[in-house]
């Protein structure tokens, strides 16, 4: 008789914290909501500006209470987070061949900060000229 | 001389006398030189002889002795006392798994995702024989050779978090093979395998995770080949709204 009986065990509730790597992960998957977050503030500020001066003055002095302020470090921090760690892993979907040779990892990374500080620049540009 | 010993720990389970694991602690004389492998060689000649584990090449290459070695996957011949001293080992079997007995799992359902992905060269039109063998240059043997050196150690399927939580993933290492017949220049079954790709239990179960290429002892890179399956998927949608078939 066969006295086989697999034990099949069970995957605890808090296992993301139970390997950096993973919390790594949970914080990179949750920082999408706080970016999220971010874009509905900014696109309501966009609905405001359709509402005319008075309503974005109203939508721009709500921006500088100290909550606003501290919801938006906290924010920046994340979104930082994120497209580091989004950078990072770029290499992996990317499958670039030169001479018959795979493109380093590291020219695919830096191409993408490249490109992330000339779109941060331009886009400073035109906000504040 | 007082020898220098090291303690480990082994989560231990006799299918005919537990109802559960439990852990076992065993104490083995310490040399830098001595894998985990062997010290458990060791304990199962000098210490206790029921204890079971999996083995076989002592060298990396067939894949039998893989088990979480202090909460991580490792394989048992690829990792030494010494990066560990003088803390404790612990060594449980490969998460994700079933536990057959010890540190032996149960892999049934990793070797039928192994087989459901085609792995194999499905050539187009059959050569006659007298056109001699289907060629490849070291450049289209580039492509796919990456994907081609997994041992089949099962240690991406114990770091995949997708698929603790859902084991109808097909999971890291049938992906990269399928990737790895389908990049083959002398393969012409990519149609049949993007249907296995294209599913949710195919590549879109993935979340990129990444773990697997971390813990992977060979350098499959498992999950670049998912992500790059993803591109592939994506596009065999896009084509497949303007062309139907
Ligand atoms: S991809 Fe790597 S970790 Fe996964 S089974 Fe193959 S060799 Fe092992
Ligand atoms: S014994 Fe073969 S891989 Fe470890």
């Amino acid at each position: 008789m066969s006295k086989r009986n697999p034990y099949i065990r069970k995957l605890p509730m808090d296992w993301w914290m139970k390997q950096l790597f993973y919390t790594k992960y949970m914080i990179r998957e949750g920082s999408s909501v706080f970016v999220t977050l971010y874009s509905l503030i900014l696109a309501w500020g966009v609905f405001r500006l359709s509402q005319g001066e008075v309503a974005f003055n109203g939508w721009l002095d709500a921006l500088q209470s100290p909550f606003a302020i501290l919801l938006h470090i906290i924010m920046l921090i994340l979104a930082l987070y994120h497209t580091i760690t989004w950078f990072s892993l770029a290499p992996k979907a990317a499958d670039l061949w030169v001479k018959g040779k795979k493109l380093d990892e590291k020219v695919i990374i830096a191409a993408h900060y490249c490109t992330f500080v000339v779109v941060t620049v331009f886009c400073l540009l035109i906000i504040t000229l | 001389m007082s020898e220098l010993t090291v303690e480990i720990d082994i989560l231990r389970y006799r299918p005919e006398l537990d109802s559960e694991p439990f852990t076992q602690t065993f104490e083995v004389p310490y040399t830098p030189e001595l894998s985990v492998l062997e010290a458990l060689q060791y304990i199962k000649d000098h210490l206790d002889s029921s204890i079971s584990f999996r083995w076989s090449c002592r060298m990396a290459i067939c894949g039998s002795c893989g088990m979480m070695v202090n909460g991580v996957p490792k394989l048992g011949c690829k990792v030494f006392l010494r990066d560990y001293y003088p803390k404790k080992v612990s060594l449980e079997p490969l998460a994700n798994f079933p536990i057959e007995r010890d540190l032996v799992v149960v892999m049934d359902d990793f070797i039928q995702k192994l087989e459901s992905v085609k792995p194999y060269i499905i050539p187009g039109e059959n050569k006659c024989l007298s056109e001699g063998p289907y060629q490849q240059t070291p450049e289209q043997m580039a492509k796919y050779k990456q994907y081609s050196m997994c041992i089949n150690c099962g240690l991406c399927y114990a770091a995949c978090p997708q698929y603790a939580l859902d084991k109808k993933f097909t999971g890291p290492a049938a992906l990269a093979l399928l990737a790895r017949y389908n990049r083959d220049s002398r393969d012409n079954g990519e149609a049949q395998r993007m249907k296995i790709v294209n599913q949710e239990e195919g590549v879109w179960g993935c979340t990129f995770v990444g773990y697997c290429s971390v813990v992977c002892p060979k350098d499959v890179d498992p999950a670049a080949a998912i992500q790059l399956l993803k591109v592939e998927s994506s596009k065999d949608y896009l084509i497949g709204m303007f062309k139907p078939d």
